[in-house]
């Protein structure tokens, strides 16, 4: 809060109003909408629907497939996570030991941040093309027996691998910038503390990173249930046999392709209500950081 | 001197391959005869097609889609990511000026619908919005493509933090000079402001362009196709078989999304990372 | 030009905290008053309510016979110097001290005229043209008065002005706003926490703690004729020295430590001695006795520290003592010395209220 401000009694609004008008019209209305008909059980032609309560809740969550999508999902997001993490941290680390070629690296680490996710979903899957794909053959070749459109296992390997490229950027750059936030002296007086730089690395700059290692947690989280949309609908589309369906994309296919607006909807809000938990998780945390 | 150890550099190279090899890849493939492709698989150096494919794919009708060029589909995605990032950066520095220097009422709700936006990404609420946009006539409208996607608040928070740490005292010396509420956003608060603006501009222009779920389900005809949803119709067009598939042109197709957003982190890259590690915090 | 008036004027802030409690002040027509307190006392937001950034609770401040309690920032006819110097960073100099004007319509001439009026007067006639961050520290000091002087004000208001200068172009710019509010005759306001700078630059000044005016004048009345314990502590440097006594009829008495010359105080209260560095000599037939721990020289005269024999306090060390002496009284350390005073030269305050008794 500034210690002075205007005290006019329209103008704020004025300068307030066009992103609120936006957001109820597009978010909130939208939002409720999805709420509400969450509730409602429509007949197969969309002509008259029925207030059911928590049914399409009880349909939705118990049903086998999206109980499979729901264990996909965490599997996959732990996976992208974790790994995306690491090796940009890696990355991070050693680019800034590095004195000569440091931009370049840093550019060329950190460029695929522009690439939007089917575009690598695409070219992902055509080098995963079994007609033409180095890496299909390149597979079969080591002795994989490799077939991402009959096996599951293959399948989910294939998305975890674009969507962990895809990633690696972002978290390159805010490693790498928070790295150069510690200040140099700290990182001096460790030197002459310990001499062992992996020990060194451990017990300063990681602790040193916490924050930023937490906020990515919960960017990559987010974006591997939401963003991984576009990867998914290039590659696998959920095949084989919902395999590798994340939630949002069941979200998707139910409503848009399966026409099950109530189940969808149910869907939706359970999403809803896990971004809810990431928020909240999020901003414990920054509260958190503000004391420190 | 360096002393860096080899070891780092062999890391950070391998890292930089695995980064850049795939694009190369689908760029040096794009540049072949579908044949030779077929034949040989992926090309790792360019061939002798490079503007027949392009060509093809950019100016000829029904070189790559049923009729729609990758030149329009360049166009609207243009379209979406410009109009996208001025409208994020406008609507958000107004916002976030009305909340940071004005005290009033609603001042507090109003900030936390804004906040509420993070809450509710398209994907939670999509069939509904798209109802909204296809009552209110939007479908297949730059309108309707780009507004919706303006609001959501990490722009409104990223200036929110930006005003925050400039010194009370300006406003102050502002207001003993006589300047109106309006007077001080446009004279002093939105040139102070210019570097932010930029930063924003350049990640807002790569997200607009990047956009996919919207787009998808809101344009139905191929005039208004942006390069992504032109990645999607030729995905389904080489899953459907039939005849030779036209890989080189689906390459061509990733190489020319990719194209501008990349020039444009690559040439802006300092304002580029300061946008987006500011705009998180 | 004009007289500035505060009656009963009150801060408190929405969360209940108070911050002025009650201040009566007259500024007369062309006078520089200063400010003083520690940090914290009051005196910024005391001069922010002149300047119309705080809102008054109650009471009354007027500027000619102008009530200006509602009156906007801009029409109070105010100029302010800001610590930082708040200068537009995007703007020229010239852009800086024009904007005001512009916001007020002035035909483009008049401007000009007055910028570069201000500038020679000011010295920076030839960065007019510059961005500020392409000046010095003192350069940009000078642009934010110039800001101040173009606007021909009823009053100028200074926040602590200076405290971002090192310490050489301080004394310098301190003369220099001397200077100029003399020629220029305009009521001023002049906020720090610096008694030096308060002392020097102040016609009057008014000592400010926890929200209240402890007392008002003129520097050297102060100086030598502090009404509260807190002006006498916070007026002078190096700072008063300050020993607790009590009074058994003849003697102020602390420890082994007997004072005589000394009648009419009250007995049974804790009071306090102070006695400035500068009425203490060295004098073989003194009161007390000192023995040195440190000498520090500053050129023309020397401040030699130690601690009083006889007196303990509270935690059981010696009293500390600072004595002002020539150039040539130069002590070892570990020395003892004989010093005395002239008892008429010293006050003596109650300590639990602070009002002066002698």
């Amino acid at each position: 809060m500034k210690r002075v401000q205007f005290e006019h009694s329209a103008v704020p609004y004025l300068f307030i109003a066009p992103q609120i008008i936006i957001i109820v019209i597009f978010f909130l209305w939208p939002a409720a909408q999805a709420i509400y008909q969450s509730f409602l059980l429509e007949d197969a032609f969309g002509l008259s629907s029925q207030f059911v309560w928590f049914r399409n809740y009880t349909d939705t969550i118990v049903s086998a497939s999206w109980l499979q999508a729901a264990g996909f999902t965490i599997v996959f997001s732990t996976l992208v996570t974790f790994l995306s993490l690491a090796i940009a941290l890696l990355l991070a680390v050693k680019a800034n030991e590095v004195i000569r070629g440091a931009s370049t690296y840093k550019t060329l680490l950190m460029w695929a941040y522009a690439i939007a996710p089917p575009v690598a979903g695409l070219m992902g899957n055509l080098m995963f093309n079994p007609l033409i794909g180095d890496l299909y053959q390149g597979m079969n070749a080591l002795g994989f027996d490799f077939d991402h459109k009959l096996d599951p296992y293959d399948a989910g390997f294939v998305v975890v691998l674009i969507s962990v490229w895809k990633q690696v950027s972002v978290n390159f750059i805010f490693f790498l910038s928070g790295l150069q936030g510690i200040p140099k002296g700290v990182q001096e007086a460790a030197l002459m503390d310990c001499k062992s730089s992996f020990r060194r690395f451990w017990t300063i700059t990681f602790p040193l990173l916490a924050p930023t290692t937490f906020f990515l947690m919960v960017i990559n989280i987010t974006y591997a249930f939401f963003e991984t949309f576009g990867i998914i609908d290039t590659t696998t589309q959920g095949a084989p046999g919902g395999a590798t369906t994340t939630l949002v994309f069941k979200v998707f296919q139910d409503g848009f392709r399966g026409a099950d607006i109530g189940g969808s909807s149910a869907q939706s809000v359970v999403l809803m209500l896990m971004v809810l938990g990431l928020t909240v998780i999020q901003f414990r945390f920054i509260e958190k950081k503000v004391h420190y | 001197m360096d002393r860096t150890p080899i070891s780092t550099h062999i890391i950070l190279i391998i890292g930089a391959v695995f980064m850049t090899l795939p694009v190369w890849v689908a760029f040096a493939t794009s540049t072949h005869a579908p044949e030779t492709i077929l034949r040989e698989g992926l090309q790792f150096w360019p061939g002798g097609h490079f503007f027949e494919t392009y060509n093809e794919v950019l100016f000829v009708e029904g070189g790559v889609m049923k009729k729609v060029t990758a030149m329009t589909m360049l166009k609207n995605s243009m379209i979406l990511g410009i109009g996208f990032a001025i409208g994020k950066v406008i609507i958000s520095m107004l916002a976030a000026y009305a909340i940071v220097y004005f005290r009033f009422r609603l001042g507090v709700p109003l900030f936390w619908i804004i906040f509420m936006t993070l809450l509710l990404p398209l994907e939670v609420r999509i069939i509904p919005s798209y109802e909204v946009v296809a009552n209110m006539g939007l479908l297949d409208t730059h309108t309707g493509l780009i507004i919706p996607l303006i609001a959501s608040a990490t722009g409104t928070f990223f200036f929110r933090q930006f005003f925050k740490s400039v010194p009370d005292e300006l406003l102050e010396a502002a207001r003993l000079d006589g300047a109106t509420a309006w007077g001080f956003f446009i004279d002093i608060l939105v040139p102070l402001s210019k570097t932010m603006i930029a930063a924003i501009l350049i990640i807002m222009f790569v997200v607009g362009w990047n956009q996919y779920l919207w787009p998808l389900i809101m344009t139905t005809q191929e005039d208004n196709y942006t390069l992504v949803i032109g990645i999607k119709q030729i995905y389904q067009v080489l899953n459907e078989g039939g005849e030779l598939p036209q890989f080189q042109k689906a390459f061509a197709l990733t190489i020319l999304a990719t194209l501008p957003p990349v020039l444009v982190v690559l040439i802006f890259q300092k304002w580029f990372v300061k946008g987006l590690v500011e705009s998180e915090k | 030009m004009a007289q500035v008036e505060l009656k009963q004027v009150r801060k408190t802030y929405p969360n209940g905290a108070e911050a002025i409690f009650g201040v009566d002040m007259k500024i007369d027509d062309g006078e520089l008053i200063v400010f003083v307190g520690p940090s914290g006392c009051g005196k910024s937001t005391l001069l922010r309510m002149v300047a119309g950034l705080e809102s008054v609770t109650s009471g009354e401040i007027l500027i000619g016979d102008r009530l200006i309690n509602d009156v906007s920032p801009s029409e109070r006819d105010v100029a302010m110097v800001f610590q930082n110097y708040a200068l537009y960073p995007h703007m020229s100099v010239r852009g800086n001290m024009s904007y005001g004007l512009k916001n007020r319509k002035m035909p483009a001439d008049e401007i000009e005229r007055r910028i570069v009026d201000a500038a020679k007067m000011l010295k920076i006639d030839q960065f007019l043209d510059r961005q500020p961050n392409q000046l010095s520290g003192g350069q940009r000091q000078r642009v934010a008065m110039g800001r101040a002087i173009v606007r021909n004000p009823q009053v100028f208001l200074f926040d602590e002005p200076l405290s971002n200068l090192d310490a050489k172009l301080r004394v310098q710019m301190r003369i220099e706003i001397k200077r100029l509010q003399r020629r220029m005759n305009v009521t001023s306001i002049y906020v720090t926490h610096d008694q030096t700078e308060a002392m020097t630059l102040a016609d009057r000044l008014a000592v400010i703690n926890e929200g209240q005016v402890e007392q008002m004048g003129a520097p050297m009345e102060l100086y030598s004729n502090p009404r509260t314990l807190f002006v006498a502590s916070f007026i002078g440097a190096p700072q008063i020295n300050l020993i607790p006594v009590s009074f058994d009829g003849t003697h102020l008495v602390n420890g082994d430590l007997k004072l005589a010359g000394f009648s009419d105080l009250p007995q049974g209260t804790e009071l306090v001695l102070g006695v400035r560095p500068d009425v203490l000599r060295v004098d073989a037939g003194g009161q007390f006795g000192m023995n040195v721990d440190l000498v520090e020289q500053h050129g023309g005269e020397n401040l030699i520290y130690g601690s009083l024999g006889g007196t303990t306090t509270d935690a059981g060390e010696p009293l500390e003592i600072c004595l002002k002496a020539a150039q040539a009284m130069l002590p070892a350390i570990d020395d003892q010395l004989t010093l005395g005073f002239d008892p008429d030269t010293a006050f003596i305050f109650r300590k639990d209220t602070g009002e002066r008794l002698k």
